[in-house]
């Protein structure tokens, strides 16, 4: 009985403590900066899209939910003709972003992503790109990768030094 | 004709007071079941929340309304009306005030007490009616726990009734001008109090309907509108038991310069809160240990409170 009465009295106490209720949407819960949220496609720090459409991700992807195209531009630049994330299968699970070598895609703490149509959920690459480089800045791919495009020849990399010529015998 | 047009304006006053507090009472207790559990609860639709009946209401009126093709159809719908009617009815008798109640019956007590063994009808009806398994199971167990509980639920108010000399409930209340019976009734205020919980099938006695037990118990089958009825009608329940306690043990409308009428509501009110505190706290036991409970420990209570104070009467006469 005694025990009763004391929990009855540990429960009324509750009366006069601060609710530990987030009032949603009038105050937002706290989001870390490597929550798994909203995926977005970032830009090079020169305003070119990161995205090399190499497919890693999509391959990554437990639900299948990312699809994409490869095609070249005319500097030969490889970038995706098409990128479509179906939001409605995406898990958030990050498997993407840890799988794409240019730190394209990334995944953003935001959640608030609610439509009143299932079609709106498929999220085109328009809808996917930033202006920005999200959460790595200063990272330019092409500038650390050997891959030759248009402006940057093999060799011409940072920390990179121009190809040996292998048909002659100078060191 | 002055009678009868005032005993009706009183029947429909008080129904209707009675039907707005039932209301209130599923807004305000989720509210105050979630300030003791350190939420905030419904606090969006209308000033700090108080359409939440309404919305309720809207929303288990629009639903579909679907009696199961197994069950016993007219038993099915009949079954939630007994609820609200046997706990209307039981309100008849109920003194707010002096002069302010619909029926002035020498047999109060008793009345009140066959209206709520009569409640136990309703619960059975719904767990048989529905023909379903978890139904049946909430059903017998309601009936089993309910019939327990009801048997000391009378035997400690005739310590009331021995100490008052009367079953009437204006007589009763009267007769704590004096002193409220809860002091030298402490027992039986007890063991009143825990069988009106267990006849009202509120925690922690709501084995019948234990949403992690049997899904829904007797009112699985249940419903829109039909479910509302329960719902409410065990609100009207819990005020019921609260308006009892408050006559029988509280001095009912005495006190002293607020009106009668503020002090019967006040003391009901800070017993409804007790319901809801007594929900929000404590678990739910094991049925076997609720029955043991009930006929080994309260009954014997009972009977002690009985004798002692048929011992007092009878020595001090």
């Amino acid at each position: 009985m005694l025990s009763v009465l004391n929990g009855l009295r540990i429960v009324f106490q509750h009366m006069f403590r601060r609710r530990e209720t987030i009032e949603y949407p009038e105050k937002k819960p706290y989001l870390p900066p490597r929550w798994r949220g909203r995926i977005v496609l970032s830009r090079d720090p020169d305003g070119g899209e990161r995205c090399v459409a190499c497919y890693l991700c999509a391959v990554a992807c437990p639900v299948d939910c990312i699809a994409l195209q490869a095609t070249e531009d005319e500097h030969g630049r490889r970038y995706p003709g098409f990128f479509r994330i179906n939001f409605s299968r995406c898990i958030f699970c990050g498997l993407c972003e840890e799988a794409c070598p240019t730190y394209a895609i990334q995944l953003t703490p935001d959640f608030e992503m609610s439509e009143y149509r299932r079609s709106n959920l498929v999220y085109e690459k328009e809808d996917l790109l930033i202006d920005g480089e999200g959460k790595y800045p200063g990272y330019h791919y092409y500038r650390v990768a050997g891959v030759a495009i248009g402006g940057k020849d093999k060799g011409e990399a940072e920390h990179e030094s121009p190809p040996w010529d292998v048909r002659s015998n100078l060191p | 004709m002055s009678d009868v047009l005032e005993t009706v304006a009183t029947v429909l006053g008080i129904l209707f007071v009675l039907l707005t507090v039932a209301a209130l009472l599923v807004w305000f207790e989720r509210r105050l079941l979630a300030v003791w559990q350190l939420r905030a609860g419904p606090n969006r639709l209308g000033p700090l929340g108080i359409f939440q009946t309404v919305a309720d209401t809207i929303k288990l009126i629009t639903k579909e309304d679907w009696i199961p093709p197994f069950a016993d159809h007219v038993v099915f719908v009949i079954a939630p009306a007994i609820v609200m009617v046997t706990v209307l009815m039981a309100f008849a008798v109920v003194p707010f005030a002096p002069g302010l109640e619909i029926v002035e019956l020498d047999v109060g007590l008793l009345f009140f007490l066959g209206m709520s063994s009569l409640g136990v009808y309703s619960v059975v009806l719904a767990g048989w009616s529905s023909n379903s398994k978890y139904s049946l199971i909430g059903g017998v167990r309601a009936a089993a726990q309910m019939l327990a509980y009801e048997v000391f639920m009378g035997l400690s108010l005739m310590g009331v009734v021995i100490q008052a000399g009367s079953f009437s409930l204006e007589r009763i209340v009267e007769a704590q001008a004096g002193l409220w019976y809860c002091v030298p009734q402490v027992l039986g205020l007890l063991v009143f109090a825990t069988a009106g919980i267990a006849e009202t099938r509120r925690l922690p006695f709501d084995l019948p309907e234990a949403e992690s037990e049997l899904i829904a118990g007797y009112h699985a089958e249940y419903s829109g509108m039909k479910f509302g009825m329960f719902y409410v009608g065990e609100y009207l329940g819990i005020t019921l038991v609260s308006a009892m306690v408050v006559t029988l043990f509280f001095g009912g409308w005495l006190g002293p310069w607020l009106p009668p009428v503020v002090w019967f509501a006040l003391k009901t009110f800070v017993l409804l809160c007790g319901f809801v505190l007594l929900r929000a706290t404590l678990p739910r036991p094991r049925f076997d240990q609720l029955m043991a409970f009930g006929w080994k420990v309260m009954l014997p209570l009972a009977l002690l409170n009985l004798v002692v104070t048929g011992a007092f009467v009878v020595g001090w006469a």
